[in-house]
């Protein structure tokens, strides 16, 4: 007899179970998972560097395809990053606008994400109904921009499209159907046993773990970690708009399950109260075409977390440099956390359960050993504390 | 009995999904042609896990030089006849990433393409379209055979 132990199976860049390329090589004994590798860089697109060879308006179009899912939260860190830099106050109703779109796409993404979590753990009558139920969200970014993925509703200054009385009628009669659909989905998430049999105690991130490995968003919610940019550092109209940030301590897929299906509540309280409150007036303010010297930093709550972006400007109509952390990666470590210890066939609704984006998220950093205070150099833990208290104390924050 | 073969590949196009560095928004859209709104199944098209088993292999992205290899691999272990469907802008020529350092810009610089589907992304209805409309090639290719 063959004494298998700690086998290796390389799951990826294609597999049945995944739905982008990525390579995941988990060593086995028996069934157990003993440990998990991750390989990314297969969507490497190179974004980054292409930023920096357009101009600010062609870079709203390039930015907004970073990601195909939640590209509206990408396009929103780069005006805010550019607007903080020409500092230029933008019209009430456009941050109303903008808000709207936020939490339109989180509605999406959400159903999106429960479709392919049911389709992961074999439960495909889950994914026909969330996504038909999305298409319903996707018919109002239709109606009021024009495309159903990628807007083009963001611009420097503003927006570029105004809601009109029609648009917000049909808006608040779609969100009374969602909001059954949202309660039928509730109801389930907890009681259906497909759901609970394979989601309940599968991929634990205990809340400790979750801290120290930086998740973000449901995952880290679904953790006990109490994080949500939207009331943290309010963007957009979220400092004007009430909701609550829906948290579980069972720390496993079923979790992040149920965050996210009580997250679709909120959102459609949040669209709901910002089409009652929608204020008057521009939708636009002036932008010129350069950017004066300059650095920001923004930070978004995307629909899987926290989504950073970075810029600096050198006073012309081009980016100097450009940094994008998207939440998955963020969220990528804690994989190989949850994996431990689990069954190879809870592989893929673990993995689904971050909800992975991984067009999103390749980007490549090249360090190079330097001296303190020259390019290069690494900061570790307490220098790093220590630069960015001094950093937001000269500069202040995007909120002045 | 070729027509019954045709006849047979015609009523069951079986289709392999592949990302070659898509931002996602094509791959949605592709997804979104399987649900009952739209309902690509209607034609007989099943979404498959395995190269081995799919007649048409639908390419999204402008194919990163990782995964330029890779999706030479995948097309070889497609059985014969296959056929190609590029979506979206980036699938057919590069799109917006056009002049990356690592992006081979375009599906048909790696594999031969039969088909494309513009739009960034393209809408659910025009990937059907497109389907139908190779599949209505097929049917005449199978013509100018005999």
């Amino acid at each position: 007899m063959i004494w298998l132990a700690n086998v290796k199976i390389p799951i990826g860049p294609q597999h049945p179970a995944l739905k982008e390329p990525e390579n995941f090589t988990i060593t086995l004994d028996g069934e157990k998972v003993v440990d998990a590798d991750i390989r990314i860089g297969y969507t490497h697109r190179g974004i980054e560097k292409l930023i920096e060879t357009r101009n600010y308006i062609q870079n709203l179009y390039l930015i907004e395809r970073i990601c195909g899912i939640c590209s509206f939260t990408h396009t929103q860190n780069y005006v805010q990053n550019v607007e903080t830099i020409l500092n230029i106050q933008i019209p009430r109703r456009a941050e109303y606008i903008r808000t709207l779109f936020l939490e339109l796409e989180r509605l999406h993404s959400h159903l999106l994400w429960m479709g392919v979590a049911g389709h992961e753990i074999g439960f495909d009558t889950l994914f026909m109904y969330t996504w038909q139920d999305r298409e319903l969200v996707q018919d109002i970014l239709e109606f009021i921009s024009g495309n159903r993925v990628n807007y083009a509703m963001n611009t420097i200054g503003g927006v570029r499209r105004d809601i009109s009385e029609d648009q917000k009628k049909k808006i608040l009669e779609t969100m009374i159907y969602l909001e059954k659909r949202a309660a039928y989905y509730k109801e389930v998430a907890v009681n259906e046993k497909t759901i609970l049999a394979r989601c309940q105690g599968v991929g634990i991130l205990k809340p400790e773990i979750a801290l120290k490995l930086s998740a973000v968003g449901p995952t880290a919610r679904a953790s006990g970690v109490d994080v949500d940019i939207r009331r943290d550092d309010p963007h957009a109209a979220y400092a004007d708009t009430p909701f609550q940030v829906i948290t579980t301590d069972t720390c496993d897929v079923f979790g992040r399950f149920v965050v996210r299906v009580l997250e679709l509540f909120e959102s459609i309280n949040i669209i709901r109260h910002l089409m009652n409150n929608l204020p008057t007036g521009e939708i636009k303010a002036k932008a010129p075409r350069k950017v004066p010297e300059g650095e920001a930093i923004s930070h978004t709550e995307a629909p899987r977390g926290e989504d950073i972006h970075y810029l600096r400007s050198n006073g012309t109509d081009k980016p100097e440099r450009y940094k994008v952390r998207t939440p998955t990666m963020a969220n990528l470590l804690s994989i190989s956390e949850m994996l431990k210890g689990t069954y190879l066939a809870d592989v893929p609704i673990i993995v689904a359960g971050i909800d992975p984006c991984m067009g999103c998220m390749d980007r490549v950093l090249v360090l190079k050993e330097g001296k303190e205070n020259q390019p290069g150099y690494l900061l570790d833990w307490e220098h790093l504390r220590r630069y960015g208290i001094q950093w937001y104390a000269e500069k202040g924050g995007r909120i002045q | 009995m070729t027509g019954i073969v045709t006849w047979a590949r015609l009523k069951s196009p079986w289709i392999l999904h592949m990302n070659c560095g898509s931002c996602n928004g094509c791959d949605i859209e592709i997804l979104a042609t399987l649900i009952p709104r739209l309902d690509a199944e209607r034609f007989g098209v099943l979404l498959k896990g395995t190269p081995r088993h799919a007649d048409i292999l639908v390419c999204t992205g402008p194919v990163t030089t990782q995964m330029k290899e890779r999706l030479k691999r995948i097309y070889d272990q497609m059985p014969e006849p296959k056929f190609v469907v590029a979506v979206g802008q980036c699938g057919s020529s590069g799109g917006i990433y056009q002049g990356s350092y690592c992006v081979e810009g375009g599906i048909d610089k790696v594999i031969p393409v039969d088909a494309y589907v513009p739009g960034c992304p393209p809408r659910p209805d025009a990937i059907i379209d497109g389907l139908v409309k190779l599949l209505a090639k097929i049917k005449e290719g199978d013509k100018n055979d005999k």
